[in-house]
């Protein structure tokens, strides 16, 4: 078992080292698979609060992710184009929304929070497709890249060095929530909501304050994810993207720090690979994601380093 | 001499036909232990919960440090001080013993939402919840995941969270349900010296506990009281053993 600091580390530098030995070597299509890897680690970032930590089973984070990429969209056809000013409106809409997508459906539990987080994460999507003023089913391009002043955000490697920072601190928040009270709360209503409302701490707070932060990072990884792309569609807001949010999460491991990179990871190095080979690669997705929820319950963090270790 | 700091009045719960709670009036005084015994379905949880604010009564009150709690939920009822433990241990399974306290403290102390610095380097959360600890009698076991606890030591810990919440009434669910008789005992000894910190509705099975332990003892059969008063009163109440005690003869 390798501890999983040190396969954090791991993931870090390799994450890393991958684009930087790309360049050298010519290969600006691995760099950007590689930016890809970080945008969709922080989207899992993003949703691994909520499902991770705080055991809220959403199947409507792409609301979070296609609203954010929308801001960054709309932002731009509307002539602002610098990064700094994008990044807080796109966690400012996905934030807003998780407060009242969250704020209804957390009134429910389990399979109804499920579902209800689902049915609003549809009503998004049905509305970006047929609301015409920024392309409707057609979707938005943004022509040039927005920009990040003092770089070049064309670059595919300073492009990615803006997605891995933001990747390693919305971690680092992750980390530090996770260790606060806040987090402690968070935990104790995964684990027993019914211990910590006689404890005196109310759920509802602790799983909607979560719910929130979750839907701003996430929100955050959608306005990087339509600038990678040049082009944000109704695509990133259907149920489809929801649930590979969920396989990040699930296939890295779910509540480990860097669970959700590690399932980002490996789901882009196989639809890269694998997609070459057939156009079947998702059965073989399945398959895996099978075998990781029947045999490694920890995904692949939990496979190599063990259950985890308590504080 | 000692003023009620719980009290029920005239507490009714039907689910369809069946009355669960039956005009049930009694209290708890300061330094005391008040046993709550009855045959099962007597009705003993659902009281249990109507105190806890987890199923409202259909008729009657609760009182709790002379206000009424109606319409309070659980969080706030435990604010005010109410501490239970469950008839199942009910504890956060993942986190250490350290952990689950901690989250006591904080629960009692309302400041919940901070969300940088680390729980376990906050001496205001660590340092009442290392004595709590060490006053459940489990120095030593901080870092222990509950799930790895023994089951005496697990219900020891509910005991180490319900002190965290400083509490003015204790509501105790079964807590020697399964311990065996050492353990019973054990945590009779600690139950003895808590009373002092604040009152115990003590709810029971364990006749030998009842009786060495508790001041008072009312019992419940079929949703009322039938008797309340001291353990040789109860000993003695005809309707008593001819409901309860006359089945074990």
């Amino acid at each position: 078992m390798i501890p999983e600091r040190w396969l954090n580390v791991a993931l870090a530098a390799g994450l890393l080292a991958v684009p930087l030995l790309a360049v050298a070597a010519g290969e600006t299509f691995t760099v950007t698979l590689a930016t890809k890897v970080a945008i969709l680690g922080l989207a899992g970032a993003g949703l691994n609060l909520a499902l991770g930590y705080g055991g809220l089973v959403s199947f409507g984070h792409a609301a979070f992710f296609g609203l954010g990429g929308y801001a960054a969209g709309i932002l731009a056809s509307h002539g602002i184009v610098s990064m700094p000013a994008i990044w807080p409106v796109a966690i400012a809409t996905g934030g807003l929304a998780a407060l009242a997508i969250g704020a209804l459906s957390l009134r429910t539990t389990g399979v109804y929070f499920i579902m209800t987080t689902l049915a609003f994460g549809q009503m998004v999507y049905y509305f970006a497709v047929s609301w015409p003023a920024y392309g409707g089913e057609d979707g938005l391009p943004i022509y040039v890249r927005n920009r990040f002043s003092g770089l070049d955000t064309l670059d595919p490697i300073q492009f990615f060095a803006l997605a891995y920072v933001l990747l390693l601190a919305a971690l680092a928040l992750t980390a530090r929530i996770a260790a606060s009270r806040f987090g402690l709360a968070l935990a104790g209503a995964r684990q027993n909501p019914a211990r910590l409302q006689a404890v005196g701490i109310r759920r509802y707070g602790i799983a909607l304050t979560a719910f929130v932060i979750s839907g701003a990072i996430t929100g955050l990884a959608g306005a990087l994810y339509a600038d990678l792309n040049r082009f944000v569609s109704p695509a990133m807001l259907s149920w489809q993207t929801s649930g590979e949010l969920l396989v990040f999460v699930i296939l890295g491991g779910t509540g480990r720090l860097w669970g959700p990179v590690a399932g980002a990871a490996l789901y882009v190095t196989l639809e890269h690979w694998l997609g070459g080979v057939s156009d079947y690669w998702r059965f073989l997705l399945g398959l895996l994601l099978l075998g990781v929820v029947l045999f490694a319950r920890g995904g692949v963090i939990g496979l190599l380093s063990g259950p985890p270790r308590h504080g | 001499m000692a003023e009620p700091v719980l009290e029920l009045c005239g507490l009714v719960k039907r689910f369809g036909a069946l009355a669960a709670t039956d005009d049930v009036t009694l209290d708890l005084r300061v330094g005391e232990i008040h046993g709550l015994i009855g045959p099962n379905g007597a009705g003993k949880s659902t009281l249990v919960r109507q105190i806890t604010g987890e199923i409202t009564p259909d008729a009657g009150h609760v009182r709790f440090r002379g206000r009424e709690l109606t319409g309070l939920d659980v969080a706030a009822r435990a604010q005010r001080g109410l501490a239970r433990s469950f008839q199942v241990s009910s504890v956060a399974p993942e986190l250490s013993v350290l952990q689950n306290v901690a989250l006591a403290v904080q629960g009692a102390s309302g400041r919940t939402y901070r969300f940088w610095r680390p729980a376990l380097a906050d001496a205001a959360l660590t340092n009442p919840a290392r004595a709590h600890v060490a006053a459940a009698g489990l120095a030593g076991r901080e870092a222990v995941p509950a799930e790895a606890l023994a089951h005496g030591e697990r219900r020891r810990l509910e005991i180490a969270m319900a002190l965290a919440l400083e509490p003015r009434a204790f509501l105790l669910d079964e807590p020697m349900a399964g311990l065996g008789a050492e353990g019973s005992t054990e945590l009779g000894r600690l139950l003895a010296r808590l009373k002092a910190t604040a009152p115990i509705l003590l709810i029971e099975h364990d006749m030998d506990a009842v009786v060495s332990l508790c001041d008072r003892v009312s019992v419940l059969v079929l949703g009322r009281v039938i008797a309340t008063g001291s353990v040789d009163q109860i000993r003695a109440d005809p309707a008593v053993q001819a409901a309860y005690l006359g089945t074990r003869a």
